[in-house]
């Protein structure tokens, strides 16, 4: 028992740190809340993916793998890469928030721990191995993120929080009618499990032909659902409008981290429960034409665009087009799976340092300034040569261009597209590529060469420059020594090639 | 020596963005010492270089990306080619820093641009691996697109993003190709590459070469797939369109001899009659096209297109003089347009336009300028004793054995061009003399004069003593076709 909770211990601490700070708010204090409240509240929070950061290093350190929970959560590579991310990815947040997050009011404190609390059933999610424990981990870290997107309280983030948990809704319960569907077919809800145990994946191998059709059905179905968590086509809808009406550190955080678990999730289920050729054959083709469809649409509304988080909003469904090409790289050769795998990994960990740099830099402006509209960047390199410089660096990597992660990840998930002859689709990706330079170098552009309206400068807490500092320098590492994330992102993959 | 050479540009940009705001004004020397730096680096590369030996010569080889499915290594290395056009590239970026000596805005940024760019473009001759050639291929666009849409002139937004899209479009296509070949070949290694046959490829290896094609015909640039340049030239800064003329056009040239030639010519063989019907079309076409400007700059640029004409109708003959007179015309017309460039920035920046119908009779004023112009203009059209002559020669002689029509129709190519260039030189220069440019000043400056005396240098020295250079391309043309 104490094995098993030491295994999930990082779900455990970054839970924990949430419910805390959740009780530190409770205990009496005078009013109005005294000034220093933001920073301890930084500091606390900090706490959290930190102590979960620690635990997981410790247990890589110590070697530990292997199921618990009655094989339904798993410690592997794939887990421990997650849990590095996601620990990342939440403390950039935090750090970013600082003085975002004073417009909160008194429900600062529940917005870091609702962070908190979504990011442990994110970690959770990226460790399970049983449908069930997958589904309840994808509610939690939903609800926390429906309340997250209405906290600023006014009626753009009601609405969004709104669309946000109807459009969610909808979602799960597609979610829930494939994965009972699946139960119904197999009899189980384990993915995978050690040698001998019944699972998913062992009925569909003695018994896939049979059931081809139900489990088309319910691949269908688990592929709908999912692609609202991931913003794909066609559950994307949601997305500009949330994006743009949440509160800027919460869209930020949607848009890398709720979209890493979902990639996550995904990569459980068909990777592992459902990796029979009987019905891989079906799903790489709905992956690669979900893929072209949602690199294609996303590209192109965020042409049009004029508000920067909708923009970024488009430019993210457009980004998870890309990674799906990773998904649908099943090649016929042995260790087929863990190719395409490992593409995603990399994709994943070089995006979400890409789009933190580019969100931290609108909620900076965000917070400064109150607007997110395109033309309100203009002659931000005069106002603040660091903060344009980071976003237009950030852009230049969500577009492709060397010197950075961006490059690097895209130039490996087309390689290894190409390697499962899906080069029409590597043909689209590449298009799509040089259509997304339009709007993203557009807005470079209009930040270095725009007449700014007032010459004041912007200034930003030292925490959010810490964040930006790091995240561009991930961008920046990752495009030239890109090997260390390859390697972590290969080992991850390889728990697919058994 | 070849990483320094590639990288010390970037060190400068580095040290240019760092230096104190006070210190802006400085940036231009700092800049012009390291480009000067460079150049004497490439020249003891281009004099170090042993045009006996057909190896690449200056390997260096580490690996950067390992993975069991995907391999690409830091391997740069020079051969004839490489060897000549990083010694251009290094001349012209001196060029570009000395001529930009009055830019006033934001200098430090600009100059660190500039130097990233230099990188880049020493990045691409150097490369000899696919990933790393394509990562320096795409590494010019950024600093492109800042260079124009910030310090350009007219409609510099739009034809910055021109630019880059038209580029990215090629290199999109090409690194299809790329990713193709490599995962056929297991390799991205270029000399392993050429060795290779490249069995079961994902797509058939036709498709592959217009794939790559793509990107060299647009950036040489081929019609139609000209329409960029103009533009981006046009609108471009001085120094820019040095560069552009000078030696991005030649990383198209380049690589349709290195990677093209090199890798699929079982392929370019099988197309090269259609190329070089497309290559005379560009010659014709881009020369009928110049005629018709008014805008002095842009009669240079679409000059380009039409002189780009001519390299691949050399590199199309395939043979061995064909392919050396290609090459000599890639490094012979980067130094006789970047002069031609430097001409126009140093008219507009007295008279302050460049309509030829409102210039006339400069040559009263400024001599010295009308004189360097008309050098210029009569080694563009090839004039016997300057290095045009040398290199459209080779290629006529090189071209007319495989394909007569073609080669036929580019010589009258010359004819046109000798009609734009004087009818230019009449109207700017020689026309009856307007009292509104009685004030402007000749060339004065000294770092006018370096540039154009260098430039001219090369011209008249290459063009008599032509073989300092075509040795050199030579031996890399014949490590190229494979001949001992």
């Amino acid at each position: 028992m104490l094995d098993d909770l030491d295994r999930i211990g990082p779900v455990l601490a970054m839970a924990g740190v949430a419910a805390l700070i959740l009780i530190w708010d409770f205990l009496p204090r005078g009013r109005p809340l005294p000034a220093a409240r933001g920073k301890a509240l930084l500091v606390f929070a900090l706490v959290g993916p930190a102590l979960a950061a620690g635990w997981a290093y410790s247990l890589l350190s110590r070697d530990e793998t292997g199921f618990s929970f009655a094989n339904s959560v798993v410690l592997d590579d794939f887990s421990l890469y997650f849990w590095f991310l996601f620990c990342g990815i939440a403390a950039a947040i935090v750090l970013a928030s600082q003085e975002y997050a004073k417009r909160f009011g008194e429900y600062e404190a529940e917005f870091y721990a609702l962070v908190l609390f979504a990011t442990a059933a994110m970690l959770l999610l990226a460790a399970s191995r049983d449908l069930i424990l997958i589904f309840i981990a994808l509610e939690t870290t939903s609800i926390s993120q429906y309340i997250m997107a209405s906290l600023l309280r006014d009626e753009r983030s009601t609405e969004a929080g709104i669309k946000y948990l109807l459009m969610g809704a909808v979602a799960s319960a597609v979610i829930l009618y494939g994965m009972a569907y699946l139960f119904g077919l197999t009899g189980t809800t384990r993915l995978v499990a050690p040698d001998g145990e019944i699972s998913i994946a062992t009925v569909i191998a003695d018994r896939g032909d049979e059931m081809r059709a139900g489990l088309l059905l319910a691949s269908v179905m688990l592929i709908a659902g999912l692609s609202f968590k991931m913003a794909v086509v066609p559950f994307q809808m949601w997305v500009p409008d949330v994006y743009q009406g949440s509160p800027a550190p919460v869209a930020a955080f949607l848009s890398v981290a709720s979209k890493a678990a979902a990639f996550a999730v995904v990569l459980r289920i068909f990777y592992e429960g459902l990796s029979s050729e009987v019905i891989s054959d079906s799903w790489v083709d709905v992956f690669a034409i979900v893929a072209a469809v949602s690199m294609t649409a996303g590209n192109l509304l965020a042409m049009a665009q004029s508000n920067v988080r909708r923009l970024l909003g488009y430019s993210s469904i457009a980004q998870a087009g890309y990674i799906m090409v990773g998904l649908a790289a099943v090649s016929a050769a042995e260790g087929g799976f863990s190719a395409g795998a490992s593409s995603v990994l990399f994709f994943m960990g070089a995006y979400a340092v890409t789009n933190l740099a580019a969100f931290i830099v609108v909620i900076a402006v965000s917070a400064r300034l109150g607007t997110d509209e395109i033309a309100d960047y203009a002659g931000l390199a005069r106002r603040s040569p660091w903060l344009a410089g980071a976003l237009a660096f950030a852009l230049v990597s969500l577009t492709g261009i060397p010197p950075t992660a961006g490059f690097v990840a895209k130039l490996y998930i087309f390689n290894a597209a190409v390697e499962s002859h899906l080069v029409w689709l590597v043909f689209i990706a590449v298009l799509n590529s040089v259509a997304s330079a339009f709007y993203y170098l557009r807005v470079a552009g209009i930040m270095f060469t725009g007449e700014p309206k007032s010459e004041e400068s912007l200034s930003t807490t030292n925490a959010l420059k810490l964040a930006l500092m790091v995240a561009v320098a991930g961008i920046l590492f990752v495009g030239i020594v890109p090997s260390p994330l390859l390697d972590a992102a290969r080992d991850a993959a390889a728990v697919f090639s058994q | 020596m070849l990483s320094l050479l590639i990288f010390l540009p970037v060190i400068a940009a580095v040290a240019l963005m760092l230096l104190p705001r006070d210190q802006e004004k400085n940036a231009k020397y700092l800049a012009a010492l390291f480009a000067a730096v460079n150049l004497v680096l490439s020249l003891l590369m281009y004099t170090g270089f042993d045009s006996i030996d057909l190896t690449l010569q200056f390997t260096e080889r580490v690996k950067w990306i390992e993975t069991s499915n995907f391999t690409a290594q830091y391997f740069v290395g020079v051969d004839g080619l490489s060897a000549t056009l990083m010694l251009l590239t290094g001349l012209l970026f001196l060029v570009a820093t000395l001529i930009s000596w009055r830019v006033e805005l934001r200098p430090r940024e600009y100059y660190a641009w500039l130097m990233v760019l230099e990188t880049a473009v020493m990045g691409v001759f150097a490369a000899q691996d696919l990933i790393l050639f394509f990562l320096f291929w795409e590494l010019e666009l950024v600093p492109m697109f800042l260079l124009i849409s910030i310090w350009g002139t007219g409609r510099k937004q739009y034809s910055a993003m021109k630019f880059v899209l038209y580029t990215l479009s090629g290199s999109a296509l090409m690194l299809v190709g790329f990713l193709v070949i490599g995962f056929a070949a297991g390799t991205f290694d270029m000399e392993k590459l050429a060795q290779s046959d490249l069995a079961n490829p994902a797509i058939s290896l036709n498709a592959v070469f217009f794939l790559i094609l793509a990107a060299f015909a647009i950036k040489l640039p081929v019609i139609p797939l000209h329409t960029w340049l103009p533009d981006a030239h046009t609108d471009a800064p001085t120094a820019v369109s040095v560069i552009l003329a000078g030696v991005l056009l030649k990383m198209g040239g380049y690589g349709l001899i290195r990677i093209l030639v090199g890798i699929l010519p079982q392929q370019f063989h099988d197309y090269h009659v259609y190329l070089a019907a497309l290559a005379a079309a560009s010659v014709i076409y881009g020369a009928i096209l110049t005629m018709r400007q008014t805008d002095l700059k842009r009669l240079i640029a679409y000059s380009s297109v039409s002189h780009m004409g001519y390299v691949l109708l050399g590199v199309a003959a395939l043979g061995e003089v064909g392919l050396t007179g290609a090459a000599l015309q890639m490094f012979t017309h980067g130094t006789i347009t970047a002069l031609l460039f430097v001409m126009v920035g140093l008219v507009y920046d007295r008279a302050h336009t460049r309509q030829i119908s409102d210039l006339s009779g400069l040559a009263h004023v400024m001599p010295i300028a009308a004189t360097v112009f008309v050098v210029a203009g009569l080694a563009s059209l090839g004039l016997p004793t300057m290095s045009g002559f040398v290199a459209e020669l080779l290629i006529f002689l090189g071209s007319v054995q495989a394909f007569e029509a073609p080669t036929i129709i580019a010589v009258v190519g010359i004819l046109l061009s000798a009609g734009y260039i004087l009818w230019t030189v009449q109207r700017v220069f020689y026309g009856p003399r307007n009292e509104k440019w009685d004030d402007l000043p000749d060339t004065t400056a000294w770092w006018e004069q370096v540039s154009m005396a260098a430039l001219v240098g090369v011209i008249i020295g290459v063009g008599v003593y032509p073989a300092t250079i075509v040795d050199v391309l030579e031996s890399g043309v014949r490590r190229t076709l494979g001949l001992g």
